[in-house]
């Protein structure tokens, strides 16, 4: 069934462009291909929840605001005091156990994967064409890897999730995702866009 | 452009909230008992304060909650921001 | 004019080896890299740059930077033409080409000059006056003005250019790198804060790049040198030369221009021509220097009459001589040193003539070695000259300053008079972050105030004139600014250089305007991009203004695009001289962003054409470009609007897949519809609370319409939501309204029920939804679903299952709401948005046999209004109640919701409300416009009473006619009635029925 999966970008082609690599090129953008992922809703204060969460997954959901934790090809992100993207292995498997560890506990868990894309922005002046399209404060030790943010992207919200690498991953609603691929890919001329398929 | 600092989330630009106006109206728990003006003063009437405003605003683009702000509307001064459900602080007018 | 005449053999900042060729109205001159268009006119011999605003007199350059009132000029050509440009801010570069404004048919030949001969007939507030009766006329006499009156021509093809924003964030912005600018970038750079420092000259400096002074015991400037390389190097420090700070916000927002390429010849591949900032900054450090005010004198308008300080600048930066012979006429200490590099550059000084009865005594040896002749106690009473200054006429004046003292004029030959009037700080920025300024009588000048944000002003911008002040005041500045932030230096504090000996300063004279000889002596200007002179002012105070901002309308004083960066101050003592009270009685007018023009191109930056808004797209939206269709924005989505065959006009296509739905089989996109999970035991009562009608009872498997209100009554949305567990629901909403409502349900989530268990997050991006409507509907999908039973007893309509689709549709899992916007047999089929393309080409193919028809929103339009289905937006505004729609079923008696008390307020319950009607006009094939006024007589001449609009109206191929929706006053009682349909001057008359046309019966079961 993932065959029948429709990329949000697939319009865009990229993979079929192979436009030679742009020797040096400022910026990499990169649409990721789709990742199961499921909103987790339930309450930081609920000691039981966040047990409850542990339990299931092995590891600690993140409490503190914009924090990430990862286990075992799991990631969860803070978005909000009762909200987490829980991003990878959710799939009808991987969402049964979390639901099942967390019956009697107030929860919901909202599948995500379709919903999104993700756009890996990299390269030498990354952090300059982010800093053109979102208010965020990038030098910020708040958005040092290991953290996350919601925020904006010119007119679009996103989230931002900055890698150990200095790259980026912007994820954008399906809908905006045409809208947030070209004006990185516009933002990205100053400095020279390559464009890079896969993962 | 305001800078708010998010109870949750710290500082961060005017663009990522959205204002919902002046805190601390409560709706009427019996709203049939009240006459219409007394209604209509809940559902309308607001202070559009020229000075200290205690305002609700919302981090839509961020954390998605709702917090309450106290601003000097002249200077645009943020005298305090709490959490919704705290009552309003002591500020000098 | 023969070559660069004026310009000095050695000396200055241009680099002499890297020659320039410019064209300046038509005629090809030669500059140097350094140089600014000004330096480089001024070099070639040009006096004469520009006809004034009004008056369309000569006009020539009168200063070296930003605050030029005069030289302004077209740059560029083509799409990147730019009118209005500072000459002395365009940085010289090969091939660049500039032409005059506002002369015509000549710059040396104007026909507009004879509205100076005219003036009487212009003073002060004369368009007021003269041509506002008939005010039917305005519109001529303002083409008229416009023409004569008035600054350069926009380009009119596209600029081919980019322009881009970019945010920055920084714990200490310092705006301006002269001495003080310096320091303080320097002390806060050593902390190891985040510093910005912009200038908007190309090179750091300041007024050090036109003075000689020493720092350190060797050149300031290659003092300045040493400073730019550390900072360079600094990874803590973003360097911004060409970058002006327009901008002062709240909390420390400020905005800055960048002129990325406007140095070149065009801008770079790739490259931005400018760049627009959004700083925040924790603290500010305003660096941003002080302006020299001219004096205001008989036509001091004349070219050859400049800045004292601005002709330094020419002087020692440019290396260019601005006249042969010169006087200096000054009310402070500025002038001498300028006399000094005058005579050192081989200008014949004939004299430096001081209104004050004490000049300094520093300067007397100087002056003297260099034989130039020292003039104190008095004053140049006016210019001499038309096109030029050929001379000036000298005199004493009273104690007072008021009049001239008869029998001591004397006239000196000339063709450069240097003015200083005395220094302004600038603090428009300042102004701009709510600082309120305070006048210093002494000095002449308004002064910082109390700052309300996290600001410091230091250098000239705080009147502290000595170099030694700057450089001392400026790093402590910068120390404490980011001190302030949060970095701190350990052990030492700021490093300050020492600057040489500067002679003590003897205090200034104010003298607002030097009074003229008598009548005819010439006009005194004091705005002169605004054509403004001491007359005018004081014409306007006769007339009985008294509020500087009032003064500013009427005689439009600082209301150019300087806005009278050399004007304001001596405005403001001529209108309190004027009104005979002090200066701060007249107060000063208010300083407002931007301080420099800037382009609406960076304004706009990137966001342009296909990048200004978001726009949406459903997962299908690749099929619906596929295949023909039409879009329409929704919100920021794109929806087909319709699919036109080949050939096919629109309405005919509309008309095709309305019918197709009503008598076969359709198709619709309606993946953009709002969709909000709500889950949480406390579910079905939060439902009970936002909607009007009931929940608890809506069994698991279930589907209801419900009604969402305001507090004040009136409808804000509706849509369907299912029942998928016990204490789970699948609400959705109109396509525009999925935020606000996700917005609305969370505040009373979180602020005024937290009692309630119940998150509501939305999942509007990942469902894609395909609504297949039409009496072939439930066939097609049985084909699809071999497996399941979709009769109507086993899946009744306003109910929903989850249905395994069998092969045909690729074994796609899918969520289906038997429920539909037409009227017809319905099924709502939601996949994972990535499944909805697969889904739809699915349903398109095995739709074949039943003529299969995808339909967009109009025929989905007609096709709900048709069975009188309401459209939120459209037959609501804000100001509908249900009952005023006919839905007074859907409001509970037994619960309370949200908006309920208002719905027996007197107002919502009186009669005669605006209620929903259907109307068909008596022509069966005219249709009216949406938001056509209904009135009751078949005169429509005014005036009139609206009864009502018009909210909807169509053609229904199924009726075979057209018919509305409208909203009439007391309509229900009025059915069968004719009222008219106003517009365009007509009155259309119409029958007044029921809002539903069309009644689909069993087969939509």
């Amino acid at each position: 069934m993932t065959s029948l999966r429709h990329q949000p970008l697939a319009h865009l082609a990229l993979a079929a462009r192979r436009e030679p690599p742009v020797a040096d090129a400022g910026v990499t953008l990169r649409a990721l291909p789709y990742r199961p992922s499921i909103i987790l809703r339930g309450e930081s204060g609920d000691a039981g929840f966040v047990a409850a969460f542990r339990a299931g997954m092995g590891f600690e959901l993140p409490l503190d605001p914009n924090r990430i934790s990862s286990h075992d090809g799991v990631t969860a992100l803070w978005l909000g005091p009762s909200e987490w993207l829980i991003l990878g292995a959710m799939g009808p498997a991987g969402q049964g156990r979390l639901a099942t560890a967390l019956t009697g506990h107030h929860h919901a868990i909202i599948n995500n994967g379709d919903g999104q894309q993700i756009i890996a922005l990299s390269g030498p002046r990354a952090r300059d064409v982010l800093g053109k399209l979102c208010p965020l404060d990038l030098e910020s030790p708040d958005l040092a890897p290991g953290h996350c943010a919601r925020s904006i992207l010119a007119r679009c919200s996103i989230l931002l999730h900055p890698q150990p690498d200095g790259a980026y991953h912007i994820h954008v609603g399906r809908s905006f995702a045409d809208y947030a691929w070209r004006l990185l890919a516009d933002a990205g001329l100053t400095y020279g866009v390559a464009v890079a398929s896969g993962d | 452009m305001l800078l708010l600092s998010c109870p949750w989330c710290g500082d961060r630009s005017e663009q990522e909230f959205a204002c919902g106006g002046e805190a601390h109206i409560v709706r009427p728990l019996a709203p049939e008992d009240l006459d219409d003006r007394a209604w209509g003063d809940y559902v309308f009437m607001r202070r559009n304060e020229k000075g200290l405003h205690f305002e609700r605003w919302r981090h839509v683009h961020g954390c998605g909650r709702w917090f309450n702000v106290a601003r000097n509307t002249v200077t645009h001064e943020i005298l305090a921001i709490y959490q919704v459900g705290d009552d309003r602080p002591e500020l000098p007018e | 004019m023969s070559g660069e005449s004026n310009r000095l053999t050695d000396g200055g900042r241009i680099d002499r080896t890297r020659r320039l060729s410019f064209r300046f109205d038509n005629k090809t001159m030669y500059g140097y890299q350094g140089d600014t268009l000004a330096s480089a006119l001024l070099a070639n011999g040009v006096r004469l740059v520009g006809r004034s605003f009004k008056y369309h007199r000569p006009r020539g350059l009168m200063a070296a930077g930003g605050e030029e009132p005069n030289g302004l000029v077209r740059l560029r050509q083509g799409g990147r033409a730019e009118p209005n440009v500072r000459a002395t801010e365009i940085i010289l570069y090969d091939g660049l080409v500039a032409e005059s404004q506002n002369r015509w048919p000549s710059l040396e030949f104007d026909l507009g000059a004879l509205n100076d001969r005219l003036s009487p007939l212009f003073p002060a507030g004369f368009y007021y006056k003269t041509f506002m009766w008939p005010a039917s006329m305005w519109p001529r006499y303002e083409a008229v003005i416009r023409r004569m009156a008035g600054l350069g021509k926009a380009a009119t093809s596209a600029d081919p250019d980019r322009y881009e924003k970019q945010y920055a964030h920084c714990d200490v912005l310092v705006v301006g790198a002269g001495p003080s600018g310096l320091a303080a970038a320097l002390a806060a750079k050593r902390t190891g804060a985040r510093v910005i420092l912009a200038d908007e000259g190309a090179e750091f400096g300041g007024a050090l790049l036109g003075n000689g002074q020493q720092i350190d015991g060797r050149p300031a400037i290659a003092w300045v040198a040493g400073i730019e390389a550390e900072l360079a190097g600094a990874e803590n420090v973003r360097l911004l030369p060409r970058t002006v700070v327009t901008g002062y916000y709240d909390h420390n927002a400020l905005v800055m221009l960048e002129r990325v390429a406007d140095h070149l010849l065009q801008p770079g591949p790739g490259q931005p021509r400018q760049r627009l900032w959004q700083v925040r900054a924790k603290q500010v450090v305003l660096a941003t220097g002080a302006l020299e005010r001219p004096l205001v004198l008989a036509n001091n308008d004349r070219p050859g009459v400049m800045g004292a300080a601005a002709v330094q600048t020419y002087i020692n930066r440019y290396g260019v001589r601005p006249g042969r012979r010169a006087v200096l006429f000054t009310n402070n200490d500025g002038a001498y040193p300028v006399a000094l590099d005058l005579a050192r550059a081989g200008v014949a000084v004939a004299a430096v003539v001081d209104v004050r009865a004490r000049a300094p005594i520093g300067w007397r040896g100087d002056l003297d070695r260099l034989g130039i002749e020292l003039m104190a106690d008095r004053a140049v009473l006016g210019v001499v000259g038309r096109k030029a200054v050929t001379g000036v006429q000298i005199g004493k004046l009273n104690e007072a300053g008021n009049a001239v003292v008869p029998g001591l004029s004397r006239h000196i030959d000339c063709d450069l008079l240097c003015l200083s009037g005395g220094w302004s700080p600038t603090l428009h920025l300042l102004s701009q972050a709510g600082t309120s300024l305070q006048w210093d009588a002494r000095q002449g000048c308004f002064l910082p105030g109390k700052a309300r944000q996290a600001v410091r002003v230091v250098g000239a911008a705080n009147a502290d004139f000595r170099l030694q002040d700057c450089l001392n005041l400026g790093a402590d500045a910068g120390n404490a600014a980011a001190n302030d932030a949060g970095r701190r230096r350990r052990g030492r504090g700021p490093h300050k250089p020492l600057a040489d000996v500067e002679p003590a300063l003897t205090p200034p004279r104010p003298i607002w305007s030097i009074p003229g000889t008598g009548k005819g002596g010439g006009k005194a200007f004091v705005d002169f991009q605004s054509d403004v002179t001491a007359d005018d002012l004081r014409l306007a105070a006769r007339e009985g203004y008294r509020s500087i901002e009032h003064v500013k309308r009427y005689t439009t004083v600082g209301m150019g695009t300087d806005q009278g960066r050399t004007a304001n101050i001596n405005a403001l003592g001529i209108v309190a001289e004027a009104l005979d009270v002090t200066v701060p009685q007249v107060g000063h007018t208010t300083f407002r962003p931007p301080f420099s023009p800037v382009a609406f191109g960076a304004l706009a930056g990137g966001q342009t054409g296909p990048l200004l808004d978001p726009v949406r797209r459903t997962p299908m939206h690749g099929w619906h470009q596929d295949h023909g269709a039409v879009f329409e924005p929704v919100g920021q989505w794109l929806r087909p609007y319709s699919y036109p065959k080949a050939g096919e006009a629109m309405a005919a296509a509309v008309d095709r897949e309305t019918l197709a739905v009503r008598t076969s089989l359709g198709l619709m996109d309606a993946s953009t519809l709002g969709k909000i999970d709500i889950r949480g035991p406390d579910a079905a009562e939060f439902l009970n609370r936002i909607y009007t009608n009931g929940w608890k009872g809506l069994a698991v498997g279930g589907c209801r319409y419900g009604l969402m209100l305001g507090e004040d009554g009136m409808i804000f949305d509706d849509g369907v939501t299912v029942r998928l567990g016990e204490d789970h629901f699948h609400m959705t909403t109109t396509t525009g309204n999925a935020a606000p409502v996700l917005d609305w349900l969370e505040s009373w989530l979180q602020t005024e029920w937290p009692e309630l268990s119940v998150y509501c997050t939305s999942c509007t991006e990942q469902w894609a939804v395909a609504a297949l409507c039409g009496p072939n509907a439930r066939r097609l999908l049985a084909e699809l679903c071999p497996d399941w039973d979709l009769s109507a007893e086993a899946f009744p309509h306003m109910t929903w299952q989850t249905v395994a689709m069998g092969e045909v549709a690729a074994g796609l899992e899918a969520r289906i709401f038997r429920i539909g916007f037409t009227g017809e047999l319905s099924f709502e089929i939601n996949v994972p948005a990535g499944h909805g393309p697969a889904l739809w080409a699915a349903l398109m193919a095995a739709g074949e046999k039943y003529a299969i028809t995808p339909f967009g929103t109009e025929a989905m339009h007609v096709l709900r209004a048709e069975v009188g289905f309401i459209m939120v937006g459209q037959e609501t505004d804000g100001t509908t109640t249900p009952d005023d729609l006919g839905l007074g079923r859907m409001v509970s008696r037994k619960k309370e919701f949200l908006g309920k008390r208002s719905l027996f307020r007197r107002d919502t319950m009186r009669q005669g409300r605006p209620q929903l009607v259907g109307l068909l006009t008596d022509d069966p094939g005219h249709r009216v416009p949406e938001g056509a006024q209904l009135i009751a007589g078949a005169d429509p001449a005014p005036p009139q009473r609206g009864l009502g609009h018009v909210t909807s109206s169509y053609h229904s191929p199924n009726l075979g006619r057209t018919f509305a929706l409208a909203l009439l006053q007391g309509g229900r009682a009025r059915q069968g009635e004719t009222i008219h349909i106003a517009y365009d001057g007509r009155a259309v008359p119409a029958t007044v029925t029921g809002p539903r046309f069309l009644d689909p019966g069993a087969r939509a079961k």
